[in-house]
């Protein structure tokens, strides 16, 4: 057993609110330079939609991810022999216009132009060029446009969905979205680590935060194919990829990332999760069906003495572990098992974790006969001819999973590649504790029945508060737990201070001698 | 005219090679952010295929194929000694230095005419090209002119190389060649002074380690099992990445 530390993410998708406060966060301290505008370390998509860059889930199109064939897993794009014999041409390197042309406005044509007739406007200008541009494509293009033909419909997760089941899935009446925030994974297995030629990325051992070394990046550019969800970005003007650093700065003094302290619906945790770094080949080798489960496999518990004893020998700080005892990452994706990785068939064992969101189930339409309804209405008040429901009843109580607005493949196939008994446990639960609520807040559930679905979902009375406390309720030191980071075992480690008494000690080290 | 020789065969290989020296020592370690290829596929990655792919396959061959001769002459020789096997080597090496001129060609039209690249485009690149150019063009023109290059390449020239990197220079057989091999010398210790200025510095930091290095990197601020172990003395040399 070889006990690590990685630093874990748990985003609750049934509380975003789209409001992209996190992106700009992160923009504001980190891409906001010349070479990094199109970047978007933190990017928040519709879904359905094609995201950002367009299409990206689409593996036939960008080449990202490891891919298993004849039992073996390799790079699909990128690799020792494919990525050197195509290192002076990339052929699977998306370009600018995949992601979008970066623009600004020219602001100051608004104040300093002359009289005139036309009332002034701020023309869009590129910042690479700095020419005026017709803007074609944006981070957020895809905003809330659900169900209209140049998004939604493009969705590469429509892949398994039949043309009837989009055409319901899009109509008006029934049409649903929700929204995806993603940064970098920091998987356990990266692809971009593995592409890199030059050897510039690396996982951090003692956190599990995946870097670039822009000394080392020398533009091979391989990293930005090899990551299947395109979190490597390539800066055009330094000629250096990026990516999120997770803010280990921030991290690093015990701070939560600008994008989970910015969030306004409070929908990221972040936490330690102590893993078994000796099961990750036989996760990234496993079968299709079990890509989930070796995945939460790999995750170890915090509390087990055994597991305590190996991390401790393997070097883990007391305070790691502490932390990892009180990760709210693992009671979501471990105790609870309501997270699930996105994308997991790309195998990277990604470290970011989704809520799959319950608004397709919960307001799920029906079908009614409105007529008793209109005829108590006023003669002249305006009738619309609308026989769609939103069913918030609690008659039968997992009737809605089986109406839902989007086919369970949908969401299937964004978080269990495919698999629909892992997200319908999944929503099971979440409907549960839901129920259990309503029970004690509103009431016009019997206990029976409450009972029933705890039971049927797996849940005790008790479990379903903790979810409920740690969903709606959380402080900030429960939604962030982060470990210190131990900069002064990094500060001891280059000297002992009996060895260098007498000597100065900021910032530069040497012997004191009086000047003449 | 002795003077000239001196200087463009004598002088100018010593400032080429200690520039090309201490510049990229310097450069490599002080500016390390400042090492790359700064590749503009981002911006442009179609015409770039035309462009990029046979002027680097080719430049690679052309270059390996100097190299080997510059070190073990003999070698090219001994192959040279059947007729078939030196018509080999020159048809494919013209064929690559071919495709080099074009990818050249491929490459300089693609950069001043993509609006986008000027913006990732300094002067020194223009000096590169126009180097680079000339340098092909010479080589080609040698290559048809005074066959066979590789022979002579190797009675002739590699001695005068050697004398130079042996600290004594001889040019007696050189300085008779004809103006054009004068030429790609020169231009040849012109590029090889430049390379610290400009992103030709990139062909010193080929990724050949990735060939046999781990596909995943793990890397530890501290020998983190040696640091908690009460059996580490505590020394003023702390474990550290191990």
């Amino acid at each position: 057993m070889d006990v690590r530390s990685q630093i874990a993410m748990v985003f609750h998708l049934d509380k975003c609110i789209g409001c992209h406060t996190c992106s700009i966060a992160c923009k504001n301290i980190w891409t906001d330079r010349k070479g990094a505008e199109y970047m978007w370390w933190n990017n928040v998509e519709t879904k359905p939609g094609t995201g950002y860059p367009s299409k990206w889930e689409d593996q036939e199109i960008y080449k990202g991810g490891w891919e298993k064939k004849n039992g073996k897993v390799t790079l699909k794009g990128a690799g020792k022999r494919r990525g050197l014999i195509n290192i002076f041409y990339n052929p699977n390197l998306p370009v600018i216009d995949d992601y979008y042309e970066p623009f600004t406005y020219k602001y100051l044509d608004l104040i300093e132009s002359p009289a005139g007739d036309d009332q002034p406007t701020a023309r869009p200008v590129s910042l690479i060029t700095g020419k005026p541009i017709d803007i074609k494509m944006g981070p957020n293009w895809d905003d809330d446009l659900s169900g209209t033909p140049d998004f939604a419909r493009n969705d590469p997760n429509l892949k398994n969905i039949s043309p009837e089941e989009q055409e319901v899935m899009f109509q008006l009446e029934k049409m649903a979205m929700f929204y995806l925030p993603r940064i970098c994974n920091h998987c356990l297995n990266p692809a971009c680590v593995a592409s890199c030629p030059s050897g510039a990325i690396y996982k951090r051992g003692e956190d599990g935060v995946v870097l670039i070394n822009q000394e080392v990046c020398r533009a091979w550019r391989m990293c930005v194919t090899a990551c299947p969800y395109k979190k490597s970005y390539y800066n055009w003007y330094t000629g250096k990829s990026e990516k999120c650093i997770l803010c280990y700065p921030r991290i690093e003094a015990g701070l939560a990332p600008a994008c989970m302290h910015s969030c306004v619906g409070r929908i990221r945790y972040l936490g330690v999760l102590l893993y078994d770094a000796d099961k990750i080949e036989s996760a990234v080798h496993g079968d299709d069906k079990y890509l989930i489960k070796n995945q939460l496999d790999l995750i170890l518990d915090p509390f087990d003495p055994k597991v305590i004893r190996a991390a401790k020998m393997n070097g883990v700080a007391d305070s790691t572990i502490h932390a990892a005892q009180f990760s709210p990452v693992y009671k979501f994706v471990k105790e609870w098992g309501l997270a699930l990785p996105l994308h997991p068939e790309f195998r990277t064992l990604p470290m970011l974790f989704y809520v799959p969101p319950l608004l397709p189930v919960m307001a799920a339409v029906k079908k009614v006969d409105n007529k008793e309804q209109q005829g108590k209405m006023d003669p002249i008040a305006k009738k619309w001819d609308d026989h769609w429901l939103y069913d918030t009843s609690t008659a039968e109580l997992w009737g809605t999973l089986d109406q839902i607005r989007f086919p369970l493949k949908y969401i299937a196939s964004l978080f269990s590649a495919g698999d629909e008994e892992i997200i319908k446990y999944t929503w099971k639960k979440l409907m549960a504790v839901r129920i259990h609520r309503r029970r004690i807040t509103v009431g016009d559930v019997s206990n029976e029945k409450a009972d029933a679905t705890l039971k049927d979902a797996g849940l005790t009375a008790g479990l379903a508060d903790a979810i409920y406390t740690l969903t709606s309720l959380p402080k900030f030191e429960e939604r962030f737990v982060i470990p210190a980071a131990h900069r002064e075992q990094a500060i001891e480690m280059l000297d002992f201070t009996g060895d260098t008494k007498g000597e100065t000690g900021f910032g530069i080290k040497g012997k004191v001698k009086r000047g003449i | 005219m002795d003077t000239l020789n001196d200087f463009f065969l004598i002088a100018l290989p010593y400032i080429a090679l200690a520039v090309f020296l201490v510049g990229s020592i310097y450069r490599y370690t002080y500016k390390g952010f400042q090492f790359s290829s700064l590749s503009s596929q981002f911006l442009e990655g179609r015409k770039l295929f035309y462009g990029s792919v046979p002027f680097h396959w080719g430049v690679l061959f052309i270059f390996t194929g100097h190299l080997v001769a510059f070190l073990i002459p003999r070698g090219i020789l001994a192959w040279n000694s059947q007729p078939l096997r030196l018509m080999i080597l020159e048809i494919s090496a013209f064929i690559f230095g071919i495709s080099m001129l074009i990818g050249l060609i491929n490459l300089f039209i693609r950069r001043y005419t993509t609006p986008r690249l000027k913006f990732v485009t300094n002067k020194m690149d223009f000096v590169i090209y126009m180097l680079l150019i000339l340098q092909t063009i010479t080589g080609l023109w040698i290559a048809y002119n005074f066959r066979w290059g590789s022979s002579w390449f190797s009675t002739l020239l590699v001695p005068y190389l050697h004398s130079i990197f042996k600290l004594q220079p001889d040019i007696s057989a050189v300085s008779l060649l004809p103006w054009t091999v004068k030429l790609h010398i020169v231009g040849a210790f012109t590029i090889i002074g430049i390379i610290p200025f400009s992103r030709l510095v990139h062909f010193l930091v080929p990724p050949f380690n990735y060939m046999w290095r781990p596909y995943q990197q793990v890397r530890w601020n501290w020998g983190r099992r040696k640091v908690r172990s009460p059996r580490t003395p505590w020394s003023l040399q702390r474990p550290k990445n191990t």
